[in-house]
């Protein structure tokens, strides 16, 4: 296993529709990830991440190679710079379970080209977006980390 | 279920956060990778391993029939937010303040 991979859980207390919901539609991802994530969510599409910075600068481009609604998602990932370029590409899933009153998000992402940027930057984001998620969902306010 | 207790009492123990060290320097260990090189019992380190667990500090996968653990720092960042930087924000606050009197004068 030369690639890097991150396992990353959170529980929420909100249903997998709601999350779902707010993995996908772009207005809600806007406000707990100050990027919309943008695509018509089939699989083959493409799927972009969107800054909120009233310039629509792209971020993050992939493909959707996973779709199954309130349950599972998976999509490439590759720095916008890097569009053309799928051998730097890598992967992201997302399950959602119901646990009792509770949603258990596993987010898994994989295929990283160990000590790269991404690989860097994910080991730092991702806890951040995933809390900010799940404050978002538990009480409509998102974390303020994107000062 | 998962509550910040729980997080607190596993980040108490310098073992535990040694683990968690470790997963942060090279992710997805197994146990037996995991006792190298440490000064302890693979059954204490299996027991650190599973109360990292019930925090919801580690996460695990299975593969075949290796159980991998990695650093999961979702929780931390939530003491982060909750328990950190609502006060370096109060700091951040009081020497503004600060300032504001002083360039006043």
């Amino acid at each position: 296993m030369n690639k890097e991979r991150f396992l990353y859980v959170t529980y929420i207390a909100s249903t997998p529709a709601a999350v779902w919901k707010a993995l996908i539609d772009g207005e809600l991802t806007r406000q707990y990830w100050k990027h919309t994530n943008e695509s018509d969510w089939k699989p083959g599409s493409k799927w972009k991440h969107v800054a909120d910075d009233g310039k629509g600068t792209v971020r993050l481009v992939g493909k959707v190679v996973e779709v199954v609604p309130n349950k599972r998602l998976v999509l490439t990932w590759g720095d916008a710079a890097d569009a053309t370029n799928t051998a730097k590409h890598s992967r992201v899933a997302i399950d959602i379970e119901s646990i009792g009153a509770m949603v258990r998000l596993t987010l898994t992402h994989d295929e990283l080209e160990p000590g790269s940027e991404m690989a860097k930057k994910i080991g730092n984001g991702w806890p951040r977006v995933l809390s900010s998620l799940k404050s978002f969902l538990e009480t409509g306010r998102p974390l303020d980390t994107w000062a | 279920m998962k509550d910040v207790d729980a997080v607190f009492k596993a980040l108490a123990d310098p073992n535990r956060r040694e683990l968690l060290d470790r997963l942060y320097a090279s992710n997805g260990q197994t146990l037996s990778e995991l006792c190298k090189g440490l000064d302890m019992a693979r059954q204490s380190v299996s027991q650190h391993l599973d109360v990292l667990e019930a925090a919801n500090l580690i996460s695990v996968e299975w593969q075949g029939r290796e159980k991998l653990h990695y650093v999961n720092p979702v929780p931390i960042h939530e003491i982060y937010e909750r328990w950190i930087r609502k006060y370096e924000q109060q700091r951040l606050t009081a020497l503004h303040n600060f300032k504001t009197k002083l360039e006043r004068k």
